[in-house]
């Protein structure tokens, strides 16, 4: 059993600032972290070599210094971490993401089979949940998103049944390996590292693949020339002009507040008011 | 897999990473443990570095240490709540080619410190806290143990750099329960302004910096300072009181450092900043009285930890290094020369300290923490009559200067006897002589 | 497999000339979600945004169904012409009752091939951006996520698709040079509902599927649907009442829900009170929620942050309660009451009720 996770480093975005005066993102000191979501998709695949023993290869693109992202994994228990970094990838948009991670993963599979491919549910600061499906369409390999639990799996018959978030419902479905798979927050619990797996992790080394040697075949396709998307612009969004109406709260008893509060409403929006209040009364 | 090393080193602030470094590259195995998740994590203060302990341990760290601005200014303010009294000093001097003390973001310092501390072979890991230390029947220090499942590590040495809160030092019995005279409170905020509007506000050019400290009403009658300092797209501004005044007054360091803020001399050098990053830290300011022993059978403590801190001068990470760096040394030359970690081998540690700027420089002011303490009209009285006797002589309105020079002197006496005067004059020089 | 190869274009810098063959690409289309029976209300809330686009562009509205041969298709594609599509391009199959991404990527990457529109709207539900990254990777064009706004650049005559990005703390406009159509997926509550208009009418094509069910490697076992009904309807709720940290402790939680129930209303909360486990994760409201586009929003101890912020803002109006007259929700709510929550719900939901008795007496 040999499955690929697919993990980005990204900045922690609820410490991410804009800069007051030119609009753009200030970085400097800003902590990267393993985007979240991708920790349940390495715990699952920790889960699955758990049980039925195997490998678990992660893999990251992105500037060097993923690579902590990678170790991290390493420490969790993954036992071979791959890095794909080059120029040449900066700059792309998911398609060109996709089409990266699918070749090295390609050439992965080549020295030893996978059969599972693990993503998370979307990143925090790509945020698109399109990469996952990318990459499945690309191998052209099942492809089952938001799982929230691996119901059943079979080696021998090369069987998964998994439970799938759907719109009003979960889905259970059932495929044949191997498949790509993103996995639904709230799924697992990231495991705390034993001090011989942060050993090992500290220790291994972290292979790094660039553009000649990921398995990238075109090179048209990677990058800002593989990528049909274009950013045009980035601003911060406009503030409201005004800001909230306060209700007068100071020194009043709660019940008068409410009642103020409820003609405050009432005068906004009438319509509303109508709803939850009297009706104003007939001709006026 | 039961791991040995030659040296544990608890925390990869300035002080563990100097240990760290000195001995791998002593060729020794080194075992770095730190709790944030990566180092400096946890160390998110802008501050000031000293050049020389850096260039003591390495040379060129100026062409790549992620350094914001060098210092050219120093300037020193006595507040009241409507003025200042400022001395600045500025030279052309500073500019030199290395220069001498820079603004610093310790997170990415520490960051950077540590990836030197790596390259030179120590072994690092992060998110892991040392809950304990492990002694064997004789109670000599032989290893660590950790919060992680099989986390005991052995060890000849460890050398403990865990900061101010000396948890793991403590438990030890090393380190005497902290006093809350001995530690102030730093809080800290960082102000973001584009690059070019704080070149303008502090008159300097491109990678130049100023300091400002600040003493006086701003703490409210509690022992402390208020700083300034320019980062190269932020300002840090923060104040420090002992945590002791914090608690008899009840004001909370947040309070405090929002009047700061608020005080009409800093006000417009924030003005239009976006703050982002409180942070608040203890700083250990018993000075050489409160320092614990620093050495013993199979242990050592460096940094914060042992009080190394010139508070007067707001000297940490430099004393920090230093200390880190004569640890790692003495276990180098111990382990060069054949010899066991004990306690009277460990001694050459203290004994070199006290060679050093580090110990000269505690002892020098040893009785100024005290003296402090007992006397806090060195930061109410004194800035509040003399912002009152600069307004009255500057103002010109009629009176002539000789009675002003009267009334300023009444003043002075009626808030504090000449005897008072006198006696504050001789306290001062005598602790800081 | 599609053929629509990328462009080959100069390395530096994108020409934003398209290539011949992609000159074709006519019309604003919207993929229809029908499940079960069901239009997601998400796909005539982007009827409303084509009709837009398409007006700008001087083109027609297309809607694209997908589904079982039970005569459910059809039935969309009239309610589609009510909500403005000009034709409807249908594919129906008894392979396509459940959703799976295998036969829904043929089917709607044929119809594009067959009948290429510039650009095509899917909501992001989960089978929407299933389905969108899916087909956009065959298609080898551009997709932009989770819109909150889209428009036509007028000079280039391109989709400008606007969307937060860094957790919402900016805005990035983003185009599709050279490929097309230009795909977008906006989430649920994003945009308004537009208005049917009833009796209207439009085009119907048919397009074959042409897959074997045996030739399908995933296989529905199962659609177990979820017991609590109520939580799909947050994002439709007309008055929604919701929690923060502000109110301490999980047993004051039942604050909120009291005077939701008093309003006839949907309650919900802040991600800290999902991540303590004082609500599940499906009353969440925010960037990581639901979007929430009620007539009313009441908040109470909640700050306001960013993340939340972008969840909320499509609502008629906003009634903050904070203890902080400076918390950020302020900035933004319409109308605000500086005060403690604990107090002030219980008197709230009593004033209501009250009204409401009145009300039923008059009537
Ligand atoms: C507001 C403020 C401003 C300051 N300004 C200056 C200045 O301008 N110039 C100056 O020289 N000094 C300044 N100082 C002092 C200076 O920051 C310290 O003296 C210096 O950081 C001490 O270094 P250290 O290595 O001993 O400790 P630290 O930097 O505190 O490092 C200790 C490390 O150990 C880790 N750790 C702690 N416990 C454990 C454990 N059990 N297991 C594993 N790891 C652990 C911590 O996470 C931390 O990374 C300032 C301090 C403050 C609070
Ligand atoms: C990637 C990412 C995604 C996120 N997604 C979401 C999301 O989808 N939804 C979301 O909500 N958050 C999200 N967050 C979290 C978000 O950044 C905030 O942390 C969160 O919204 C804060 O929740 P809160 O307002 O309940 O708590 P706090 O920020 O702690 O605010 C509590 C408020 O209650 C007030 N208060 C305290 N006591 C009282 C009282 N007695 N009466 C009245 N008021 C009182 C306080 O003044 C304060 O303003 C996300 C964060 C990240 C990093
Ligand atoms: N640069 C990358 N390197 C590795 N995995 C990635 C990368 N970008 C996206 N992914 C994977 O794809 C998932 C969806 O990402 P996104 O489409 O950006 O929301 C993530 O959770 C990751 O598992």
């Amino acid at each position: 059993m040999h499955s690929v996770v697919c993990i980005k480093q990204v900045p922690d975005s609820a410490q991410i600032r804009v800069h007051p005066v030119t609009n753009t993102i200030m970085r400097q000191g800003v902590p990267t972290i393993i985007n979240p979501y991708d920790l349940y998709a390495v715990e699952e695949a920790l889960r699955v070599k758990d049980k039925v023993g195997g490998k678990v290869t992660v893999i990251s693109m992105g500037p060097p210094m993923a690579e902590q992202a990678l170790r991290k994994a390493l420490s969790f228990g993954a036992d071979r971490a791959i890095l794909v970094t080059d120029r040449a990838f900066a700059g792309s948009d998911t398609l060109a993401t996709s089409y990266v991670l699918a070749s090295a993963i390609a050439k992965v599979a080549a020295e030893e089979p996978v059969d599972i491919v693990f993503c998370g549910k979307q990143t925090i600061d790509g945020d698109t949940a399109q990469v996952g499906p990318g990459i499945a369409r690309r191998l052209d390999i099942q492809q089952l998103t938001y799982v929230a639990k691996l119901e059943r799996l079979d080696l021998d018959k090369r069987e998964i049944a998994v439970q799938r978030r759907a719109e009003g419902g979960v889905q259970v479905l059932s495929t044949k390996l191997p498949c790509m798979i993103t996995m639904l927050e709230g799924s697992n619990e990231i495991r705390f590292a034993t001090m011989d797996d942060m050993f090992r992790a500290a220790r291994a080394n972290v292979e790094v693949w660039g553009a000649d040697t990921s398995g990238v075949e075109d090179k048209t396709q990677c990058g800002l020339k593989g990528s049909p998307t274009v950013v045009k612009k980035v601003f911060a969004p406009k503030p409201r002009e005004e800001k909230a109406e306060m209700i007068e709260s100071r020194d009043k008893a709660p019940a008068e507040i409410a009642a103020s509060t409820i003609e405050v409403l009432a005068a906004a929006d009438p319509a509303l008011a109508a709803e939850f209040g009297p009706r104003p009364p007939a001709g006026a | 897999m039961a791991e040995h090393f030659d040296a544990i080193v608890v925390g990869a602030g300035p002080a563990g990473s100097a240990a760290a470094y000195t001995m791998a590259k002593a060729g020794l195995s080194v075992l770095q443990l730190e709790r944030g998740e990566y180092p400096g994590a946890k160390n998110v203060q802008g501050a000031i570095l000293y050049a020389d302990a850096v260039a003591d341990l390495i040379p060129d760290f100026r062409e790549e240490a992620p350094l914001e601005r060098h210092i050219i200014e120093q300037r020193m303010w006595m507040l009241d709540d409507r003025s200042h009294i400022a001395s600045h000093f500025r030279s052309e001097n500073f500019n030199e080619e290395e220069p001498n003390r820079y603004t610093i973001i310790r997170t990415q310092f520490d960051k950077w410190f540590s990836s030197k501390v790596r390259e030179a072979g120590a072994l690092l890991i992060c998110e892991t806290t040392v809950t304990d230390l492990m002694k064997d029947e004789k109670g000599r220090v032989v290893g660590v143990r950790t919060d992680r499942e099989g986390g005991e590590i052995t060890a000849d040495v460890v050398i403990l750099a865990e900061g101010v809160n000396a948890l793991v030092a403590s438990k030890a019995g090393f380190a005497p329960t902290p006093n809350p005279e001995n530690f102030a409170l730093g809080v800290k905020e960082m102000h973001f302004l584009p690059q070019d509007v704080i070149e303008q506000r502090f008159n300097i050019g491109e990678d130049e910096g100023v300091v400002i400290e600040a003493i006086g009403t701003v703490t409210q009658g509690m022992l402390g300072t208020g700083f300034i300092y320019t980062n190269k797209e932020s300002l840090a501004v923060g104040l420090g009181c002992m945590v002791s005044d914090f608690a008899h007054s009840g004001i909370t360091p947040y309070d405090l450092l929002e009047n700061f803020k608020q005080h009409p001399s800093v006000k417009p050098l924030l003005a239009g900043s976006e703050v982002k990053e409180y942070s608040a830290h203890m700083i250990p300011e018993g000075g050489y009285k409160a320092m614990p022993k620093v050495f013993g059978d199979g242990w050592m403590i460096a940094g914060d930890t042992g009080q190394f801190v010139n508070s007067l001068h707001r000297e940490g990470s430099n004393m920090a290094l230093t200390t880190g760096k004569v640890a790692g040394e003495t276990v180098a030359a111990l382990k060069r020369e054949g010899k066991p970690m004990t306690e009277a081998n460990l001694a050459r540690y203290r004994q070199t300290l006290n060679d050093s700027y580090v110990i000269k420089d505690l002892k020098k002011y040893r009785e100024l923490p005290g003296i402090l303490h007992r006397n806090k009209q060195f930061v109410t009285t004194y800035p509040q009559l003399m912002s009152k006797a600069m307004e009255s002589w500057f103002r010109v309105d009629g009176i002539d200067k000789r009675t002003k020079e009267k009334s300023i002197l009444k003043s002075f006496l009626s808030a504090r006897s000449f005897t008072g005067l006198i006696g504050d004059a001789i306290k001062v020089a005598r602790a800081i002589r | 497999m599609s053929d629509a190869k990328p462009a080959r274009r100069a390395p530096k810098g994108k020409t934003t000339e398209l290539p011949e063959h992609l000159k074709a690409y006519k019309g604003v289309w919207v993929f229809i979600e029908l499940e079960r029976g069901r239009v997601h209300p998400v796909s005539w809330e982007l009827m409303g945004e084509a009709g837009k686009l398409a007006e700008a562009l001087n083109v027609e509205v297309g809607a694209v169904l997908i589904g079982p041969a039970d005569g459910s298709v059809e039935a969309a594609a009239q309610e589609a012409f009510t909500y403005g599509a000009d034709v409807a391009y249908l594919v129906k199959d008894p392979i396509l009752t459940h959703y799976r991404t295998e036969p829904y990527t043929k089917a709607l990457t044929d119809v594009v091939n067959a009948y290429k529109p510039e650009i095509m709207l899917l909501g992001a539900t989960t089978l929407g951006r299933d389905l969108a990254g899916s087909v956009a990777t065959t298609l080898k064009t551009g997709l932009t996520a989770d819109c909150t706004g889209l428009a036509i650049d007028l000079e280039s005559k391109t989709l400008a698709s606007t969307r937060p990005t860094f957790g919402g703390t900016l805005l990035c406009t983003i185009h599709t040079v050279n490929a097309r159509p230009q795909m977008s997926t906006v989430r649920p509550r994003v945009m308004s509902m537009p208005e049917a208009e009833p009796g209207r009418t439009g085009r119907i094509v048919e397009h074959p599927l042409d897959l074997m069910e045996s030739a399908i490697i995933t296989k529905v076992l199962d659609f177990i649907p979820d017991r609590d009904q109520n939580q799909a309807q947050l994002a439709y709720a007309d008055i929604v009442v919701a929690g923060g940290r502000g109110l301490g402790g999980p047993e004051n939680y039942r604050l909120v829900q009291e005077l939701a129930e008093a309003l006839g209303a949907e309650y919900g909360g802040s991600r800290p009170l999902v991540q303590k486990g004082w609500i599940t994760a499906d009353r969440q409201i925010g960037q990581t929620g639901k979007t929430i586009r009620p007539k009313l929003y009441i908040a109470c101890g909640i700050s306001g942050a960013i993340q939340h912020r972008v969840g909320v803002e499509g609502a008629d109006r906003i009634l903050a309660i904070n203890s902080d007259p400076n918390a950020p929700i302020f900035d933004f709510a319409h109308h605000g009451i500086v005060g403690d929550a604990l107090t002030l719900l219980p008197a709230l939901t009593q004033a209501f009720r009250q009204q409401r008795s009145v009300d039923r007496l008059a009537s």
